[in-house]
């Protein structure tokens, strides 16, 4: 956030920074603010559905003109623009791009069982089976927190299940394909995940499970892109001494979520201007960089030099180049209530002896109750 | 006695304030929330009448029926076990024994803490792959096990642990001013008659202590109701939904999930709940005080 307070100052605004503990306290400060006629001049939200009542409700400014005038149709990715507009118009800045399904692994751990980078999920499988046999380290770090399992989840179903899978679930919400064998195959790989994970996993960190990859104590780690940040501040260096990939079945793999800014709508002249300005200088090619640098994010304009990012942020960047690998990510496709309580469906099925059928049927029920 | 029109209006302009924010705040939050789940309100509120289909979609929610099974297991178990253990515990410290000021403190200090601070220590001692279980475990002890915690079918119950933990203390504390309270005499009559000593507490003080007891399991069972940090702090919920309780239903839905109308729903069912239970025992209570 400093690297866009300083380019703002730069440019001659005043930035007053409103920070709220928490991404959903800090969500509906800001939403209360703005319902009650008190808005913040810009407020920050993940890529998605969040803001889709604020628009419906006439509460925020487009920032089409600023869009227009810096092409950022031209340059980027299809999913991202779309997410960001509503009615034809843009109503947010898309400022970076997270990936979700990164698999992170250590290089060394890997390389003790002889194992190349996984390319897909019985790769991956292949590798757990052999880190288990040895014994030696816990095969799958992970996090046992709602949220860390539908995350994981998410990644078996684009990796085994493919694009249309995917957007058949969150988006088209089809409850027949619920019930479709390869929906209970997804299902299937997903629970299997369960026999390479320690017991110390339900309520772990995510950051803690990132660590035990670190410290090699686990060999790999589904997550998204934020957990580079550990390996960084571990001293790791990426390709080197840890490695990162997306799993595919070839149809579409890396999921694109995000964060973005929308302006509700000011009745001060002055107010406008500043958040048009705001607008602006968010996507220039400088500030992108800088801010991705920052962030462990990648940016979300196709045209910056990404010399200066790592490895990881590299490979992110040819992933997201290439239009069949882009996927937008779950919050982009369904609303919080929906994501939600597939959450709590997956949370049951991976902690209880669920067999698969049930848990597509109530997958299927979940989608057929969003109408 | 009549007060004059004077003085009638101050009395009225006194109370109006507290009236009016009673009416505002208690009447007209509660309100507002049993409308809300009537509507199908998502992340914003709005006006358009569903009837009472969130209540449907609440009965038919997977992860409400566990949150009402788990309070009412958590409910029955923290109330009885903090009694007991905080009325033993007093009749532990009644034995004029030494140190009794220091004792009394360790054992009300929990009481002290948030449930947060509360749920995240014993959060670390139930782990398996750091606490109890594992220190066991280097001590040669093998085949120890103690994994409740990662255990959906018993998760709950760490929760009971915890909540008994730092309850205990208060309740020891009301019931040993409910002993003080008991006349020497009476002990002497029952030394004179001969009665052993276990006797005297199970059938005349336990008896003449209902008002300690009483005010004890108000208190608690207040804690109930509001079950909310513990569970966010020690498992948030987990493993699965193992360990969700209602109050946690009402706010991740309010706030995390953008579901408005399902959370009031939940939380009007909450209410018409903790009604059901008390209004028998106010309708009792006024009985009561008419017939004296």
């Amino acid at each position: 956030m400093k690297v866009f307070a300083d380019q703002f100052t730069k440019a001659g605004g005043t930035w007053v920074d409103s920070a709220v503990a928490g991404a959903a306290n800090a969500r509906n400060a800001a939403i209360s603010r703005t319902v009650a006629g008190n808005p913040p001049a810009a407020m920050q939200l993940n890529t998605g559905k969040q803001f889709d009542e604020l628009v419906e409700g006439g509460l925020l400014a487009d920032v089409d003109a600023i869009a227009t005038e810096g092409n950022w149709k031209g340059v980027m990715p299809a999913a991202i623009i779309a997410a960001a507009t509503r009615n034809g118009k843009m109503y947010a800045v898309p400022i970076n791009i997270h990936g979700q399904n990164w698999l992170w692994y250590n290089k060394a751990v890997l390389a003790s069982v002889g194992a190349a980078e996984p390319k897909t999920w019985n790769d991956a499988l292949a590798i757990l089976d052999k880190l288990k046999a040895e014994g030696k380290v816990i095969p799958l770090a992970f996090s046992g927190q709602k949220n860390w399992e539908q995350n994981l989840f998410n990644s078996v179903m684009i990796g085994v299940g493919g694009a249309q899978m995917w957007t058949g679930i969150l988006g088209k919400r089809d409850a027949s394909l619920a019930r479709s064998a390869e929906f209970k195959a997804v299902a299937v790989t997903y629970k299997k995940l369960k026999d390479y994970v320690d017991a110390g996993a339900p309520g772990r960190n995510w950051n803690d499970a990132t660590n035990l990859v670190i410290q090699g104590k686990a060999g790999m780690q589904i997550m998204g892109d934020w957990a580079k940040g550990e390996f960084v501040a571990a001293g790791k260096v990426a390709d080197k001494d840890y490695g990162c990939t997306v799993l595919s079945n070839g149809s579409g793999g890396y999921v694109m979520g995000g964060d973005v800014f929308v302006f509700p709508k000011a009745k001060d002249p002055s107010t406008t201007k500043a958040q048009m300005t705001l607008a602006r200088l968010m996507l220039t090619p400088e500030t992108q960089i800088q801010f991705a640098l920052k962030k462990g994010s990648i940016p979300v304009r196709s045209d910056v030099d990404t010399s200066a990012l790592d490895a990881c942020a590299q490979k992110g960047m040819r992933y997201v180049a290439d239009k069949a690998q882009q996927m937008p990510s779950g919050d982009m496709l369904a609303p919080p209530a929906m994501t939600g309580a597939l959450q709590d469906a997956i949370s049951q099925y991976w902690n209880t002896n669920m067999s698969a059928d049930e848990f597509s049927a109530k997958v299927a029920a979940v989608l057929k109750s969003q109408e | 006695m009549r007060l004059s029109l004077n003085s009638r209006l101050s009395v009225i302009s006194a109370l109006l304030p507290a009236l009016l924010v009673m009416l505002v705040v208690y009447v007209g939050a509660t309100s507002w929330t049993v409308w809300m789940s009537l509507t199908n309100s998502r992340m914003l509120p709005n006006n358009n009448f569903v009837g009472l289909r969130q209540y449907e979609m609440l009965l038919g929610n997977d992860r409400w029926i566990t949150s009402v099974h788990n309070i009412i297991i958590y409910g029955v178990l923290f109330v009885s076990l903090a009694l007991l253990i905080g009325f033993l515990l007093a009749v532990a410290i009644d034995q004029r024994v030494r140190a009794e000021d220091t004792i009394r403190s360790i054992y009300l200090y929990p009481y002290s803490m948030s449930f947060v601070v509360t749920g995240l220590v014993w959060q670390w001692l139930l782990n398996p792959t750091l606490g109890i279980q594992h220190v066991l475990r280097s001590w040669g002890f093998e085949g120890a096990t103690f994994d409740w915690i990662v255990r959906p079918e018993t998760a709950i119950y760490c929760l009971v642990i915890a909540g008994v933990w730092q309850a205990s203390g208060l309740v020891m504390a009301i019931m040993l001013a409910g002993l003080r309270g008991v006349d020497d005499e009476i002990w002497k009559a029952a030394r004179v008659d001969g009665l052993p000593k276990w006797r005297v507490y199970v059938s005349i003080i336990i008896p003449m202590m209902g008002a300690s007891f009483a005010t004890a399991a108000v208190l608690l069972s207040t804690g109930v109701v509001r079950l909310y940090d513990l569970s966010v702090a020690m498992t948030n919920g987990g493993p699965g939904i193992a360990s969700e309780v209602p109050a946690k239903f009402v706010m991740d839905h309010l706030f995390e999930r953008a579901n408005i109308g399902l959370a009031t729903a939940a939380a009007t069912t909450m209410l018409i709940t903790v009604i059901a239970v008390v209004a028998p025992y106010l309708y009792w209570r006024a009985r009561k005080g008419e017939m004296r």
